[in-house]
């Protein structure tokens, strides 16, 4: 069974004909090659996949693409603005935030909702906004410097 | 994975109609379970009914002392809501607690309790708040919905509505996490009711019990130590690599006196 769907995607609306079960990754990755939306695991526990819909962090290797039909979703690709990073990619550079960058995507998008429901994060906001996001290179230091920084020039 | 139909119902009757009481049509809320599922294989549904975007089973009401959340709401939603913060802290508690951020955004109360997962956290919660169950044709007392391992009261192709929490005077939830997948190895939640004290148990056994013994114990004495004095028995409880029974039924003692000790 296959349907037509449409959504707007970092701002830019898109329409596709998909199967039931192509997966919002699949659809971001292999459709609109954004590849900046990686695959880690296919167990929904690595949140390398994160991406925003309406505004929601979510895992997207665990959403079908036909379930976003109508909605807004932004990933990676939709942040910088040209060669301009968005304050939370660039505090990632300042803070050396990431070794071998797989998680990156995701951990950026999941420090985004962390810094919008609060500008100046404790270590404890950010273990938790981030339990859901696996890094096996960095040893997690570093992101935390990086979200409190990212956090707080997007507050200013 | 397999592929299926995919077909978004409007409403609850369209959604029970779209199922038509059929064993190989599977609603999808959240995705949190599903998804992973077909994705591994392990269940292969000829259809899925998309119940997650219906707006009469979203949403959080209190009236009088019933706390009622639509099937369909999410954990953040839960976690987040200030009446239910209100109302029954321990349950915005317990829902702040169910896996991470991402999950908690898409994850649902009605999707959690229809998969019974003998280590998922609202089951705690159902039991020892003493929920009723609402479906598209029935009510289910909360004692009675958790059948087994993974099996609930439900028939094919009924569908959960709402879950109605009476308040409790006071209540905790207490849980300790397995450390890798974040499900509760055991998890605890007491209540003080004014028909006396109810203690839920998830993650112990292979579905959500009440904790007879902790009750009658705090029922005559409510205090920490009466509820770590309760020595539960192991049988017929979980063991498996992450625990043994005999630590998982002393952690249930243990966790009900943290909680009694959090309520104060
Ligand atoms: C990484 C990860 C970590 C997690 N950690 C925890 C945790 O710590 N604690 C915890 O409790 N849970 C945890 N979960 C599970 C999570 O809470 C899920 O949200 C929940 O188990 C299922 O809810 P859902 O809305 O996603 O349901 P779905 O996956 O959409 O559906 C699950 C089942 O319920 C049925 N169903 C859904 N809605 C209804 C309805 N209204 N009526 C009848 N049947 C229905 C479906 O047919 C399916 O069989 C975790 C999940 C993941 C991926
Ligand atoms: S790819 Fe690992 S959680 Fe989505
Ligand atoms: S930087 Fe390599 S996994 Fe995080």
């Amino acid at each position: 069974m296959s349907h037509a769907i449409s959504m707007t995607v970092n701002g830019r609306s898109v329409s596709a004909t998909v199967e039931s079960r192509t997966l919002l990754t699949e659809f971001l990755r292999d459709n609109l090659r954004l590849t900046g939306t990686h695959v880690g695991c296919d167990t929904s526990q690595c949140g390398a996949c994160t991406v925003h819909v309406n505004g929601k962090s979510v895992k997207s290797c665990t959403m079908l693409a036909v379930q976003c039909d109508g909605a807004e979703v932004l990933t990676i690709e939709g942040l910088a603005n040209g060669e301009d990073l968005h304050p939370m990619q660039k505090a990632f550079n300042d803070h050396h935030g990431l070794q071998c960058g797989f998680c990156t995507p995701g951990m950026v998008m999941s420090a985004l909702e962390v810094a919008d429901n609060n500008s100046d994060p404790s270590d404890e906001d950010i273990a938790k906004g981030l339990a859901g996001n696996y890094c096996r290179c960095t040893g997690y230091e570093n992101i935390y410097r990086a979200v409190k920084a990212g956090a707080k020039a997007m507050g200013s | 994975m397999y592929n299926f139909d995919y077909e978004k119902a409007a409403s609850a009757d369209d959604a029970v109609k779209a199922a038509g009481g059929s064993d190989d049509v599977m609603f999808l809320a959240g995705g949190m379970t599903l998804i992973p599922t077909l994705k591994l294989r392990l269940t292969q549904p000829e259809k899925v009914v998309d119940v997650g975007g219906i707006g009469d089973m979203k949403g959080i009401s209190v009236s009088g002392d019933t706390v009622t959340i639509g099937a369909a709401t999410t954990h953040a939603d839960v976690a987040g809501s200030d009446d239910v913060k209100k109302a029954i802290p321990a349950l915005a508690k317990l829902a702040s607690l169910i896996g991470d951020q991402q999950v908690r955004n898409r994850g649902t109360i009605g999707g959690s309790i229809a998969n019974a997962d003998p280590a998922a956290d609202y089951p705690a919660a159902v039991v020892g708040l003493g929920a009723t169950v609402k479906t598209n044709k029935r009510e289910i007392a909360g004692d009675d919905f958790f059948t087994a391992m993974f099996e609930t009261a439900l028939e094919p192709g009924e569908l959960i509505t709402s879950v109605s929490f009476p308040v409790p005077e006071k209540a905790d939830y207490q849980k300790l996490a397995n450390p890798a997948s974040g499900y509760a190895m055991v998890g605890v939640m007491v209540a003080k009711t004014k028909d006396g004290v109810r203690v839920g148990v998830t993650g112990a056994g292979p579905s959500a019990f009440r904790a007879s013994a902790i009750e009658d114990a705090l029922g005559s004495d409510f205090s920490s130590d009466a509820a770590k004095g309760v020595t539960m028995s192991s049988d017929d409880l979980n063991n498996d690599l992450h625990a043994t029974a005999e630590y998982r039924a002393s952690c249930i003692s243990t966790l009900a006196a943290r909680a009694v000790k959090a309520i104060g």
